[in-house]
């Protein structure tokens, strides 16, 4: 697993000396970030509908489904979530297929604040992380007081990753100073007492942004702020995340990585249901950031569902015949 | 970490039945011609797919003479609506058997599977199904009070997409009341030949359609034979001057749709990373055989640096190789004279003193290839910024100014399509009001649609294929009735 | 079924409604008898069948699904709804002997006239599928406006249309006036000739199997004089096509034309003279007019300058 970035990153220092101003201000930040290239709709969709028309087979294909569960922050994030719910995904996750012991762990599993410690238990020692959203997932909508008690209640529970949405509003409306300013504190609000930090992903949720020149600023801003991982969706609304959404958010990380030297990773969230789908998304990171992407410390998907289609797919492969639900274990 | 490489997904030749000798198609029927029979090679692999006859001046005169019968004895007394009918059969069964045919193109042309049957093969179908609802519509298609067919039409098309270039030149002609005497570029007559059986599918009366296969003598046959009222011609320049040479001082009429040089502008402000998919796909998409490819890039100094270093980084994802290979990107190049075409022409650029670059990828041992290569430093006065090349080979060049862009990319005998990169709707409106070309492209390139019509300034040839303009080609108008 | 083999107990229809790809009874539970035409020498009438009764809440459903469709219809590519139009006329063809039938029962022509009435059927709705990638280029085009600008004139869809379907001619009259309808993207709430509904019901058969999306088409059988006021006064449908007023009891196109009026609706009067409704003979050649009265033309201005 990688470890996070700085600890103790001043992000407005970094912030000012990558813009080249002496004083960060929302103006300049608007400068900055409408200064970056457009992004065409039509050409970027047919860019990814392109990359999709890729044919990945026989041992290309088994070497994708193992990277791709592997990748996977299996998710559970409902009202009705329970101690014993949480356990169960757990369970699932040390063990995706009973049949196949050598079947991969997904990196990860993503719950709610309050369900840290139950998944940290459940996980015990093994190399499976915690993920948790904080900040007031889904919406985002209260005080930052309260976004960042929610961050460190996560952090204090034993979570090594933390999912935090931006201030949409804020965005939307062109305050990209309080964007930025609410990342970084979410970011200090991330080191443990042992100098350590959880590790942050930034939910930009892109069904809200809605255009691709929103996405492509967004993405700046997160990495900007001192984001170890930019990420599409909450998975609460529709559109979750799209491939040409992604393929967006790759050029980014690619372009940051030209700027800056500095890798981030990218995690697509919500909607990706089959194999089919989660090889698009690998061929896509694998032709446009580049291979250092293709690895679960820099790309990771939000999924549930999709486990059980790859471990459906790795079975066709080792057995030869199309499986079927009945042959997966539910979590 | 390992890489994530692509295993082999070939698409299977299954699907094509490939007979080892095919006649002429005269008359609704294969028969004997009477020259000397050629072979069609697989220009990926070198391997001879089929042999075929090539038509003499008298096979030429008996598929006339079946046009002419068919003309006037059926297809001109025949309704728009059941002209229209047939063409409609005619794109459902291309629809029905598009895999054979996407398989058979790529296998005699060398352009990639992913094209064939995703490109040429789905738009060919289009074709015929927006001629089909034409066909009895003509009075409203600005073409007079009784627009009328011509005749007997002489077509002539070239090997870079043979199947669409068929369609689009048969679909036009059947639906204003034509028939047609069509002969296929001897690389690639396979899919025109197995358009044939299409033909008898669909139940068209014989004579309608006939096709004649050879190389120039037999084309040239075509342009000089007296019972042809109108020559339609794909191809170089070169031979479309010839043509008109030919048809000179008679009242035989032309579309010549020839070569180009197209310039593809980039401006600072263009969405960068879709204008560099625009580059690859302007020049490399069909291994650069494309009349319209944008083979100059015209791009503006101030971001020249940061334009090659993406488009190059870029170019690196590019897959060359076998076209039966549903990953590849680039294919073969048509034919040994071509891929020598390219590269005297490539050895000129260096001698002239541009600076030359490829992906360094890996080639196959056998069939015709060439790395999609990248020229910069390269100044109008180069022959590689004025010749076309027809191959994967992009010269660029730089500007300053839109004025000095329209400038450079107008001073071209040639004007058959540009490219604008940028994201000011007021400069692209601006810039295509300057620029001398038939089909401008902003912030897209090589797209293409059967209601959009195709076509030439200058000496890239007049006429237009597609669209309501696309039907004046093929009809007699008040003047000259 | 063949009369001289013992006779097979057959299995008869039931005819209900098209509302939004689905085939729906009407939510009234209403139905009538629907008679075939007098033919022969036959005295009494033949019954056919009973044929759902559309209600007006039926048509507001109906509206319902066809704003609903209306998007996704109209934004499609032409060249998708053309091929979709053309599939309807391939299942027509498939279909004719069924169509055959039903215009001989509801027309009461002979059999040859009733095959050359479906011929042109089929042959009018290829006519107008090939109109949807081609109409814009001769109702729309570039204006040379006196000034750097670039100005285009488009055709689009005006939105729901409602249609009072022909009263006689039960099967080509309905072609003659839907296809230019939804050709352009517009959706369609169509009431069926109501003495002669059935080739309307296996239209929509054709319709349902055809790839055209659900809500698209919505067919109403009933009452003209009952469900026709609430669609002309309906506030989410933006046009009328009063064709199918000429020959129904009850129907009075003119108050239709005032209702219509309070929405601005564009309305298509019915053929004929002064107050009089007609219906013209369909078997002439179509013109554009039908597509035409129900597209909207937008007009877009862009400066061009460095």
């Amino acid at each position: 697993m990688s470890t996070a970035t700085e600890p103790s990153l001043d992000a407005t220092a970094r912030a000012r000396e990558i813009l080249g101003v002496s004083r960060l201000t929302n103006s300049a930040l608007t400068t900055w970030l409408h200064g970056l290239p457009g992004v065409d709709q039509v050409g970027a969709e047919a860019r990814a509908a392109g990359l999709s028309t890729r044919s990945i087979k026989a041992s290309s294909k088994a070497w994708a489904i193992d990277l791709a569960i592997s990748m996977i922050d299996l998710t559970t994030l409902e009202g009705a979530d329970t101690h014993g719910k949480v356990r169960s995904l757990c369970a699932k996750a040390l063990l995706p297929d009973p049949t196949d012991a050598t079947t991969p762990r997904p990196a990860a599993v993503c719950v709610y604040g309050d369900m840290v410690a139950t998944a940290r238990a459940a996980l015990g020692s093994a190399n499976v992380n915690v993920a948790a959203v904080a900040t007031a997932f889904p919406s985002g909508r209260a005080g930052l007081g309260v976004k960042l008690a929610d961050t460190r209640d996560a952090v204090a529970a034993g979570a090594d990753e933390i999912d935090m949405v931006i201030d949409r509003g804020a965005f939307l409306s062109g305050r990209y100073l309080q964007v930025f300013d609410e990342i970084a504190a979410v970011r200090s609000a991330c080191v443990r007492d042992d100098g350590t930090s959880a590790h942050l992903k930034v939910i930009m949720e892109t069904g809200e942004l809605v255009t691709y020149d929103n996405v492509r600023r967004a993405s700046w801003l997160a990495m900007l702020a001192g984001g170890d991982f930019i990420k599409t969706s909450t998975g609460k609304i529709s559109p979750a995340a799209t491939l040409p959404v992604t393929l967006v958010m790759l050029e980014a990380v690619r372009d940051w990585r030209e700027a800056t030297g500095e890798m981030v990773g990218v995690k697509p969230a919500g909607g990706i249901r089959t194999t089919k789908d989660a090889i698009r998304y690998l061929v896509t990171v694998n032709e446009t950031a580049g291979p250092d992407w293709l690895d679960p410390a820099w790309f990771r998907f939000g999924a549930s569902g999709l486990l059980g289609d790859l471990i459906m797919q790795r079975q066709k492969l080792t057995t030869g015949a199309y499986s079927g639900p009945d042959y997966v274990t539910i979590d | 970490m390992p890489t994530f490489e692509y295993a082999p997904a070939p698409e299977s030749r299954a699907v094509v039945d490939i007979a080892s000798s095919y006649g002429l198609f005269i008359g609704g029927r294969f028969v004997e011609g009477h020259g000397q029979a050629f072979k069609t090679v697989n220009p990926a692999t070198e391997e001879t797919l089929a042999e075929v006859a090539e038509a003499t001046a008298d096979d030429v005169d008996a598929a006339v003479r079946a046009a002419r019968t068919a003309y006037t004895r059926v297809w001109s007394r025949m309704s728009g609506a059941d002209r229209g009918k047939y063409l409609f059969r005619i794109a459902r069964i291309l629809q029905e058997r598009a895999r054979e045919f996407a398989v058979l193109e790529t296998l005699d042309n060398g352009k990639p599977i992913k094209e064939s049957r995703d490109v040429d093969i789905p738009l060919a179908a289009a074709h015929f199904f927006y001629h089909a609802g034409w066909a009895d519509k003509l009075e409203y298609a600005a073409l007079g009070t009784d627009p009328r067919p011509l005749g007997v039409v002489g077509q002539v098309i070239p090997w870079n997409f043979p199947m669409l270039m068929l369609a689009w030149k048969i679909a036009p002609a059947l639906a204003a009341g034509n028939t047609v005497v069509l002969k296929p570029a001897e690389t690639t007559p396979l899919t025109a030949l197995l358009f044939a059986d299409v033909l008898q599918q669909a139940d068209l009366p014989p004579g309608v359609v006939n096709i004649v296969t050879g190389a120039g003598t037999t084309g040239q046959a075509i342009v000089d034979h007296p019972g042809i009222d109108k020559l339609a011609f794909t191809g170089s320049t070169a031979v479309g001057k010839m043509i008109a040479r030919s048809i000179a001082g008679t009242r035989k009429r032309a579309t010549l749709e020839l070569g180009g040089k197209a310039a593809n502008i980039v401006f600072d402000d263009a969405p960068i990373d879709q204008a560099v998919e625009g580059i690859v796909n302007g020049i490399f998409f069909n291994q650069g055989h494309v009349c319209c490819a944008g083979s100059r890039l015209l791009v503006q100094e101030s971001v020249a640096e940061e334009v090659e270093a993406r488009l190059k980084r870029r170019l690196a994802t590019l897959r060359v190789g076998d076209p039966m290979d549903k990953n590849t990107d680039v294919g073969a190049i048509n034919s040994r004279r071509q891929l020598d075409r390219v590269s005297e022409l490539v050895a000129v650029g260096e001698k002239e003193g541009a600076t030359r670059w490829d992906t360094g990828c890996e080639l196959p041992g056998t069939g015709f290839w060439f790395r999609p290569t990248v020229f910069t430093g390269v100044s109008q006065a180069h022959t590689i910024a004025q010749e076309e090349i027809f191959g994967p080979v992009l010269s660029v060049l730089t500007f300053r100014t839109p004025a000095e862009a329209v400038a450079k990319a107008n001073n071209t005998p040639y004007g058959l399509s540009a490219g604008i990169w940028t994201e000011k709707g007021s400069r692209i409106l601006w810039m295509a009001d300057q620029l001398r070309a038939g089909v401008v492209w902003a912030n897209t390139f090589n797209r293409f649609d059967p209601t959009s019509p195709f076509g030439g300034y200058k000496e890239s040839g007049y006429g237009r294929e597609g669209g309501r303009h696309g039907l004046e080609g093929y009809v007699r108008t008040g003047a000259d009735q | 079924m063949s009369p001289t083999s013992t006779a097979r107990v057959d299995v008869r229809k039931t005819y209900k409604l098209y509302v939004g790809g689905a085939f729906p009874r009407s939510e009234s539970g209403r139905s009538y008898e629907v008679y075939a035409a007098p033919s022969g020498r036959r005295t009494t009438p033949r019954f056919l069948a009973n044929a759902a009764m559309g209600s007006r809440k039926d048509a507001r459903d109906a509206v319902v699904a066809a704003r609903k469709a209306q998007p996704g219809w109209a934004g499609a590519t032409a060249y998708n709804r053309g091929q979709v139009l053309y599939r309807v006329a391939e299942v027509m063809e498939s279909r004719r002997a069924q169509l055959v039938t039903d215009v001989r029962d509801a027309e009461g022509v002979s059999a040859a006239r009733a095959e050359s009435l479906v011929s042109a059927s089929i042959d009018r709705w290829v006519w107008y599928a090939g109109w949807s990638d081609k109409y814009p280029q001769v109702l729309g085009g570039l204006n040379p406006v006196a000034g750097p600008y670039f100005d285009i004139s488009t055709p689009e869809p005006t939105g729901v249309v409602a249609v009072l379907a022909p009263q006689a001619s039960a099967l080509l009259g309905l072609v003659s006036v839907l296809a230019p309808v939804v050709v352009s993207g517009n959706t369609a709430v169509v009431l069926a000739a109501q003495d002669r509904p059935l080739p309307a019901v296996t239209l929509a058969e054709c319709l349902a199997t055809s790839d055209v999306p659900g809500g698209v088409v919505n067919i109403l059988t009933g009452r003209t004089a009952e469900m026709a006021p609430w669609l002309a006064s309906h506030r989410d449908v933006n046009a009328i096509d009063l064709a199918g007023s000429a020959g129904a009891d009850g129907v009075d196109w003119g108050a239709l034309e005032a209702a219509a009026a309070d929405t601005v609706k564009r309305v298509l009067r019915p053929a004929g003279t002064g107050p009089e409704a007609v219906e013209p003979d369909w078997t002439g050649a179509a013109c554009l007019d039908r597509l035409a009265a129900f597209v909207e033309t937008k007009t877009v201005w862009h400066p061009k300058g460095r």
